[in-house]
């Protein structure tokens, strides 16, 4: 079983009118188990979860009293051996399978090109694992779609694709980073379930990252909520309902709902007390 | 104010639209959903000006629309979309985003109105000479919806206004569109994926699946569930379980 322990995270950015703090402070371990990270544009749950595969910006400066992925100091660790997490142990989903995925490459190629690069093994054994794989994903039909190109497939379509890419290597922790804002209602619950499925069925971890916290709350075991670069509130994701932080329900108020029909819909007041 | 009959339109042998009809009355707010690819986007474009390959009949004001535009028609009836990222110019600043539509309008009194659609949306003069690369994505939106109502147009049509907002930001805009609306007595056709957004702006939401409107129905026959297509029907319960937390 894999934990991610991270304490007091910090990540900040030089600029031009001095240090920007992008996260402060932040600390969570997430083990076997659905952990959703939500927050608004600019909260730093991007950073917080790409800092444990260490895919930041060059000129981030990071500093935690405790970073690691199953035992490995992600800080300290060589090039190697954070290669031989990126990927293989642990997968990140991106949001937009139009910018991630190769333009030039199948989907069935780029699948293969992922197992191979951690699986080593033959041409076909690989190009028959890529289909094995779609099909995981529910793709009713993995041998077009192999052999398809990124542009040929839709929204959905090119999310699984990204997914099974992913799941080539059997990692044991997933990091999905708005893996589905790009999509339709319909599709994004569609992803979402498979995700959450596959992630049970194989005992992995599950790191989601969204801005959208109701449906978070749907696929998630616990929820940390981050604001202006802090964790400020985390909690189970069936305990929503009964969130003290005035942020989180803050974000559940401003939604507009079919249930619940308002003539205005609540602004969020920001108070200068929840940046301390 | 406006009507449309029996759209239909064809990208080579694709029809993605297929003889939708609606009517939209004045001042009011008529709202579009359905899934990537249903035609949402396209009924708009075609109602825009931007696509000019379309069948059927269509009415803005009593005036039908031919596949060519007169300049006083793109002054009435303006568009924002989704991505202000995209559609405001990366190298201008918002001073000029807002000033050509003036320009091109042969519009006077450029300055004023400038000061007085900046504070209309709600952002500080400050923003008025900066880049939209210098802006937040809601700051962004909000120069897009300003440029869109420089040339005090009738009809604002809406593509996904809200969808790449973050939802304390989407509240903003969305009621930001509703005060302009009532102020300005604005006409909107609003399309979204989002069936509690389109049902917060619109009275009257149109469901559309594979090209067609399957269905028309009132916002408020929506959230009781009086609706008629088992795909209206699909969209809601899907809205409504996870619109509740778990």
């Amino acid at each position: 079983m894999t934990a991610v322990v991270i304490d007091n995270l910090s990540i900040a950015f030089p600029t031009a009118r001095g240090i920007s703090h992008a996260v402060r402070g932040v600390s969570l371990t997430i083990g076997t188990e659905k952990l959703g990270i939500v927050g608004e544009s600019g909260s730093g749950k991007s950073l917080t979860a790409r800092s444990i595969l260490r895919l930041l910006p060059a000129s981030a400066q990071v500093t935690a009293d405790r970073l690691s992925f199953d035992g490995i100091d992600v800080l300290r660790a060589s090039e190697a051996e954070m290669r031989a997490i990126r990927g293989k142990r642990a997968g990140l989903i991106l949001q937009d399978p139009k910018y991630s995925l190769n333009p030039v490459m199948t989907a069935g190629a780029q699948i293969a090109e992922a197992w191979r690069t951690h699986r080593k093994g033959s041409r076909r054994a690989a190009l028959q694992a890529a289909e094995h794989l779609l099909e995981q994903v529910q793709i009713r039909d993995p041998q077009r779609v192999a052999g398809a190109y990124p542009h040929e497939l839709s929204g959905g379509m090119g999310q699984r694709v990204m997914i099974a890419m992913m799941l080539a290597p059997d990692p044991e922790l997933l990091i999905a980073d708005e893996p589905t804002s790009a999509l339709d209602a319909t599709v994004q619950a569609e992803i979402l379930r498979l995700m959450e499925d596959l992630v049970s069925r194989r005992g992995m971890g599950l790191i989601l990252i969204s801005h959208d916290l109701p449906l978070v709350s749907h696929f998630c075991d616990r929820v940390a909520v981050m604001y202006a670069g802090r964790v400020v509130e985390e909690l189970r994701a069936a305990d929503l309902r009964r969130a003290g932080h005035a942020y989180t329900r803050g974000l559940l108020d401003c939604l507009p709902t079919l249930s619940d029909p308002k003539v205005r819909l609540n602004v969020m007041t920001r108070d200068p007390a929840w940046l301390t | 104010m406006i009507t449309v009959e029996n759209l239909s339109v064809r990208f080579g042998s694709v029809e993605a639209v297929k003889g939708v009809s609606f009517h939209v009355p004045k001042g009011a707010a008529f709202g579009i959903v359905g899934e990537s690819g249903s035609g949402k986007s396209t009924v708009l474009r075609a109602l825009s000006g931007l696509n000019p390959d379309w069948t059927g009949r269509m009415e803005i004001d009593g005036t039908a629309l031919s596949p060519h535009r007169s300049k006083d028609f793109f002054r009435r009836v303006q568009m924002v979309f989704q991505d202000p990222y995209g559609s405001l110019h990366p190298r201008q600043t918002v001073d000029r985003a807002l000033s050509e539509p003036l320009e091109v309008h042969g519009i006077a009194d450029i300055e004023p109105r400038i000061l007085r659609a900046l504070a209309e949306v709600a952002l500080p003069p400050a923003v008025r000479f900066r880049y939209p690369h210098q802006l937040s994505g809601g700051q962004r939106q909000r120069v897009a919806v300003a440029r869109a109502l420089m040339s005090e147009p009738d009809v604002l049509l809406l593509d996904e206004p809200t969808s790449a907002l973050d939802v304390s930001v989407q509240a903003e805009v969305l009621n930001l569109l509703s005060d302009l609306q009532v102020r300005r007595g604005l006409t909107y056709v609003m399309v979204s994926h989002n069936l509690a957004v389109v049902a917060h702006l619109c009275g009257t939401v149109g469901v559309m699946q594979g090209g067609v409107m399957v269905e028309t129905v009132s916002a408020d026959d929506l959230r009781a569930g009086n609706v008629m297509h088992a795909h209206t029907r699909a969209l809601r319960t899907l809205c409504m379980a996870l619109e509740e937390p778990a």
